[in-house]
């Protein structure tokens, strides 16, 4: 089975974003920056098939230089080969959904896996593009996948729910919380993955159709009324929401 | 190019959810700043009699399609497609509209990158706020789950915008509105474009789900054991509201992870979302601040959750959650 893995760096969840001297993207001094965290369980998915099925997996990453540390954690869990689409600067969704395409169409796999989004941008947005600019379906926030010869069946998280979906394929997942454990590499794993290669390419495509004019954090709340009263409180706190705040 | 808006709405076992009011209402908000037309767009069973009720909402020219006519082109039986339903609106949109809006919900999220890739539009995702300025649309979209916001130009002249549920009014409004029911045949749906198929929907909760909720009742670690998020439970119910998690207690295994609120859960924006319990960890703290009115129950009073809060209690959650259910019940 040829599978192929999509990854991105983010900041890590704990960090405490501040907005660079652009204005237009973050400030990124002292921040540490990780494998997005969805595709910790995309890259565990892949390599499950891997052991399962045979084949191979290959970790595909867009970005400048840093971002060989998504494909290097993705080589750690078990991944064989990495690409690094080398680009420097700020791209929207649908230049790196090109890109990637363009590098994952020389691989012609039989599933492509990606996180369900990545939480910067936050656009859960890749993965059915890609599947456009390849003509392969795509399901995103998944949390159960059966393969079955060509055949998949797929549980998707929706409010209150599941859908159960029927694709074929070659076929686009996009993973949530949910759908398995990542494991934690081992130190023979990491080692071994020291030798991995990672071939680098040039991005195929770099206009942009979304620009960020201004990025800016949200309005600091006043003061809020917090009473000390204990349960003793609740009364007032409840014509404070009545009245006040109108909200019950 | 003049502007024309295609307004996509979702219909749900043939009723329309409030994000769908939500999407016609800020159309016709646009196409009033715009100097345009808008159409709404559904994939519902024709003759459904809840269609005359979205002029309550603005609607003037809705396009039907038939979901069962649309479903028997499938070749077996369905209960619907993603990515034939966004074949649809992408046949729709082409027929000469530059801006397409619909709801952030799980649905629209699944299909608008395909119709933005059908009709070459610019596509931004969970917008929270619409600009118009020179007939020109920017947009404010959420970033880093919150922690910060992003304003977006477009580089193009056709714009797709999926709207985050709960923070775009559904204004009440006047009129009648005309059907016209399209002819499948027009929209060139093969059975190719049945990539994936929904053949069953699993319902796990009959409640409200967190990221469509108006009023939102979340637990944390300091409720102690999942055993006590009766509490919880109670205090929803007695306001309607859904219950949600902080990622403390879905990783212990004491909630469902669709009720988990933060950076890696939802991103929430209700009317009123009161926290029992919760610290505030800064990924939580960013699923939640933006909604309208915050209050936090804590015994510890340094908690960061009472930075973010309109209003709180310092107390413990044993104590004051009982209480504050009976006085909610009191309420008419």
């Amino acid at each position: 089975m040829k599978i192929v893995v999509c990854v991105s760096l983010v900041p890590d969840t704990t960090t405490k974003i501040k907005i660079s001297g652009t204005n237009k993207t973050i400030d990124e001094t002292g921040v540490s920056f990780v494998i997005n965290p969805y595709d910790e369980y995309a890259v565990e998915e892949a390599v499950r098939l891997k052991e399962k099925n045979g084949g191979d997996v290959t970790a595909i990453s867009f970005g400048n230089d840093k971002y060989k540390e998504a494909i290097k954690k993705a080589f750690q869990m078990g991944a064989d080969a990495g690409v690094l689409i080398k680009a420097d600067g700020e791209f929207d969704s649908y230049t790196v959904a090109k890109n990637l395409s363009d590098a994952i169409k020389e691989i012609k796999p039989d599933i492509v896996l990606f996180g369900k989004q990545s939480i910067d941008f936050d656009g859960s947005q890749i993965p059915a593009m890609v599947g456009e600019l390849l003509n392969m379906p795509a399901v995103n926030i998944v949390t159960k996948l059966d393969i079955n010869g060509t055949a998949a069946v797929i549980e998707r998280e929706v409010e209150g729910g599941k859908e159960i979906i029927e694709a074929n394929l070659p076929l686009i997942i996009g993973t949530q919380k949910g759908i398995n454990n990542p494991r934690y590499p081992n130190l023979k794993a990491i080692m071994a993955s020291k030798s991995k290669p990672i071939t680098e390419k040039a991005p195929s495509y770099t206009g942009n159709k979304l620009e960020v004019t201004e990025m800016k954090l949200p309005a600091a709340k006043s003061k809020g009324k917090i009473l000390d009263g204990g349960a003793a409180s609740v009364p007032e706190l409840v014509k404070l929401l009545r009245e006040e705040a109108k909200v019950v | 190019m003049t502007n024309k808006i295609l307004a996509y709405i979702e219909s749900k076992d043939n009723k329309f959810k409030n994000s769908a009011f939500e999407v016609i209402s800020e159309a016709k908000k646009l196409a009033s700043a715009l100097g345009c037309e808008f159409d709404v767009l559904t994939v519902t069973n024709q003759g459904n009699p809840e269609i005359n009720g979205l002029s309550a909402y603005g609607a003037k020219k809705v396009k039907v399609v038939d979901a069962n006519g649309l479903n028997a082109l499938a070749g077996s039986p369905i209960k619907y497609s993603h990515t034939a339903i966004a074949k649809v609106i992408g046949e729709v949109a082409n027929s000469g509209y530059s801006i397409i809006i619909m709801s952030a919900t799980s649905f629209g999220k699944e299909i608008a990158p395909s119709v933005a890739m059908k009709t070459d539009t610019a596509f931004c995702p969970d917008v929270v706020d619409i600009k118009i300025s020179d007939g020109k649309i920017s947009v404010t979209k959420p970033v880093y789950a919150g922690k910060a916001y992003s304003e977006i130009k477009f580089n193009s002249d056709k714009v797709l915008l999926t709207l985050r549920p709960n923070v775009f009014k559904a204004e009440k409004s006047d009129g009648a509105v005309e059907i016209e029911n399209l002819d499948l045949s027009s929209l060139n749906i093969t059975a190719a474009d049945f990539k994936t198929v929904v053949k069953d929907v699993v319902i796990t909760s009959e409640k409200l789900d967190v990221a469509e909720a108006d009023r939102i009742v979340s637990g944390g670690r300091g409720m102690r054991g999942p055993e006590h998020f009766n509490l919880i439970e109670n205090l929803a119910a007695s306001i309607g509201a859904a219950t949600g998690a902080s990622r403390a207690v879905v990783d212990a295994g004491w909630r469902p992870h669709g009720e988990q609120v933060g950076q890696t859960g939802k991103t929430v924006s209700p009317s009123l979302y009161i926290a029992c319990g919760i610290s505030g960890a800064i990924q939580h703290l960013a699923g939640m601040s933006s909604s309208k009115c915050i209050v936090a129950i804590n015994k510890d009073k340094d908690a960061p959750i009472f930075q973010v809060a309109d209003y709180g209690i310092i107390g413990d959650v044993f104590e004051v959650l009982p209480v504050l259910t009976e006085e909610f019940n009191k309420l008419t």
